[in-house]
């Protein structure tokens, strides 16, 4: 971003305020994130920089927090943890398969009523969570499945659908059909065709869905608000931070909220390598 | 003729073509439908009848038939005659035994305050009416607000089937019992504050999300894609984190001992005694809504920006344009798309924000979700939340119907 010699004075000003800008924006994109890291390491009770932890003393950090998350006393964060997984991934693999299906169906030429059902399938992201959660509480109290497992497994099944519907139908629509056309020209069976060529040809797009769709559940936090209905049994690690955050901003809530930065970091290089070998895979479907 | 075109099996062509396209086109629908129908049945159906709450009074109605009928030839004038009061003196008895009383009890005094205790005094004493002198009188024995005639008018009209009074209250008018609508006594209005509230910080967050994503977007689209990859790491770490651990790293800064005073402090900047309340009202909620919510207004305008050709601004300037002409010509413009995108789908998410309001926000600071959320959980008041949330939903449904029209469904990109 070199500015050529000739450029005027005032440009130059310009160009120099534009770049201080988008820095001051980039810091406030992420620097709240990195504020919780240290302090989560901090020997004290309350959570702030103490002096010492300014001057780098080795004593003024420690693991104690982290210890606490893991062998506290009362120990929710272990359940919490269990629990928060288990529904993620059942809801993923549901979310994933039903999502993946419909979306082969959305993006066929022939698909009817492609605009409205289209629209329904994505309404779970579009509706208020505050509206989604009493009514999904209502549905699974009719059931008799509200606060139990399959009961929140579903609730978020129907969360993250839209995420896998969404990602899957962009991955197809830069499908390129003659391949298929190729295949059964050929003599392959549709079923065939649809494991060998159209499935490997659109898994990074599922796998980016089905990772959206864990995040929705891993994250979720206004429907089991609803759905889990108090039950310690039940509890996730979002709702352990709500309940936590609530009563009190704890350094052991900070030992949590690190660890789940790890994870997204982890979930974020994911991403980034399936957005690769995708754009890898098209630029030879495309030749 | 090409109409008698044939296939090899002898069909005409024309109708095998018409088969085939019938048969994908029930495969493509039969390969949606497990969804729509999981979707339909366990979601938007749900949806519905939780919203018909808002209107739906026929447990009461159904409870208290009778004295509905002959209260409807009642004019209300004067207080309610013999053929009212005793039809409600056996309908009430038939409750209590059944126990259904408490429920008639929490219903009606949505309608009046002071119903709960009036009907739990009333059932008690019940059995020690005397069932051939005036019904009336021993009502007002029992208590004597079965004077009042507010009450026997609230029982009239607690027992309708449907009303659409919770729908008043959303907006902070009352309906009298002479059918006449006003708005509430100024001092109870607390809903439009809310409402106007939630537009106006759904409103203000999506204008600094655009302000503040413009830049590094455009940043993002023209650096070469090593450093822009490096960068958009800044825009997807949050946008990957729990909204939770965002939240409370803004409640760690905010705080009144939080690190943002403390730092201000230590600078000298302001003083220990005049730390600044950045929590707890409509200050904590903006800025950490704007911060959460700004990675969804940076992905459609980057993506946007990313087709631009820089060509277009060096002809532009090339022929003459100074770069801020250009920009405002031939720049901007082309990045309707993604600033539309981008605006409606913060403001969508931001009109229904509940969590973070609920943290940082305060009393000063919640949004019309939390109060939805109130009404659900512990006032217990479901048709009053079930309205608001009607309302609520309606003003989604029609931004979204802007971005379909707008943007389209089909172009709706993540990550």
């Amino acid at each position: 971003m070199a500015l050529p010699k000739y450029t005027e004075t005032r440009y130059r000003v310009w160009h120099y305020s534009y770049l201080v800008i988008c820095t001051a924006v980039f810091f406030f994109l992420i620097a709240p994130l990195f504020v919780i890291i240290p302090l989560s390491f901090n020997a004290e009770q309350y959570i702030h920089f103490s002096d010492g932890m300014l001057a780098l003393q080795p004593e003024a950090f420690s693991l104690r927090w982290y210890e606490d998350m893991i062998y506290g006393t009362k120990n929710p964060w272990g359940i919490a943890a269990r629990n928060s997984i288990y529904y993620a991934f059942f809801s993923t693999i549901g979310a994933t398969i039903l999502g993946t299906v419909a979306a082969l169906g959305l993006s066929s030429r022939y698909m009817p009523y492609k605009q409205l059902i289209m629209s329904i399938l994505i309404s779970p992201m579009i509706i208020p969570l505050i509206i989604s959660g009493s009514a999904i509480f209502f549905s699974l109290a009719k059931l008799g499945l509200a606060a139990t497992f399959p009961g929140i497994v579903i609730a978020h099944i129907i969360l993250g659908t839209p995420f896998v519907v969404i990602t899957v139908t962009a991955t197809l629509s830069g499908f390129d059909d003659s391949i298929t056309r190729a295949a059964s020209s050929l003599g392959s069976t549709p079923t065939n065709t649809f494991f060998k060529i159209t499935l490997p040809l659109i898994t990074p797009g599922i796998i980016s869905g089905a990772l959206f769709a864990f995040v929705t559940s891993f994250d979720e936090i206004v429907v089991i608000l609803f759905v889990a209905g108090g039950d310690r049994n039940l509890t996730t690690i979002p709702l352990q931070m709500w309940t936590g955050l609530r009563e009190q901003l704890s350094p052991t809530i900070m030992a949590v909220a690190t660890c789940l930065i790890v994870l997204s970091t982890l979930i974020l290089i994911v991403t980034e390598l399936l957005r690769r070998r995708s754009e890898r895979i098209r630029g030879i479907s495309a030749q | 003729m090409p109409s008698e075109i044939r296939t090899s099996d002898g069909e005409l062509l024309s109708v095998k073509l018409k088969k085939v396209e019938r048969r994908r086109r029930t495969t493509a629908f039969l390969l949606a439908a497990p969804l729509l129908f999981f979707i339909v049945f366990a979601y938007l159906i749900p949806i519905f009848q939780m919203l018909g709450r808002s209107i739906d009074n026929v447990q009461m109605h159904e409870f208290l038939s009778d004295t509905h009928d002959v209260m409807q030839t009642w004019d209300g004038s004067e207080m309610p005659g013999e053929d009212v009061t005793s039809i409600f003196f056996y309908e009430l008895k038939g409750l209590v035994e059944e126990k259904n009383h408490g429920k008639i009890a929490t219903r009606l005094n949505y309608e009046k305050g002071g119903f709960t205790s009036l009907i739990k005094k009333t059932a008690r004493k019940l059995d020690d009416f005397d069932e051939n002198a005036n019904f009336l009188d021993q009502f007002i024995d029992v208590h004597k607000k079965w004077g009042d005639i507010e009450y026997w008018l609230a029982l009239k009209r607690g027992t309708d089937a449907y009303h659409y009074r919770k729908y008043l209250t959303t907006f902070d008018f009352e309906q009298k019992y002479d059918g006449s609508i006003e708005r509430i006594p100024e001092k109870k209005r607390i809903n439009v504050t809310l409402w106007l509230r939630t537009i106006f910080v759904a409103a203000g967050v999506t204008f600094c999300c655009f302000l503040l994503a413009y830049p590094i977007s455009h940043l993002l689209s023209v650096l070469p894609t090593r450093y822009s990859n490096l960068l958009m790491i800044c825009v997807l770490l949050p946008f990957w984190t729990s909204l939770l651990v965002r939240t409370s790293s803004w409640m760690v800064l905010l705080q009144k001992q939080g690190v943002l005073n403390d730092t201000l402090v230590s600078l000298g900047i302001v003083a220990d005694e005049g730390r600044l309340e950045l929590m707890y009202n409509m200050t904590g909620t903006f800025i950490a809504m704007t911060q959460i919510l700004l990675p969804f207004m940076v992905l459609p305008l980057y993506s946007v920006m990313k087709t631009i050709p820089p060509s277009l601004m060096r002809a532009a300037t090339s022929m003459g344009a100074t770069p801020f002409h250009a920009f405002r010509k031939i720049y901007f413009p082309l990045t309707y798309a993604g600033i539309s995108a981008g605006s409606i789908l913060v403001f969508v998410l931001s009109i229904g924000y509940y969590i973070t309001p609920a943290l940082v926000g305060g009393a000063k600071g919640t949004l019309i979700s939390n109060r939805i959320a109130y009404h659900m959980q512990q006032s217990l008041d479901w048709s009053l939340a079930t309205a608001m949330a009607t309302v609520l939903l309606i003003a989604v449904l029609i931004v979204y119907w802007l971005y379909n029209k707008i943007v389209g469904i089909d172009n709706m990109r993540l990550g």
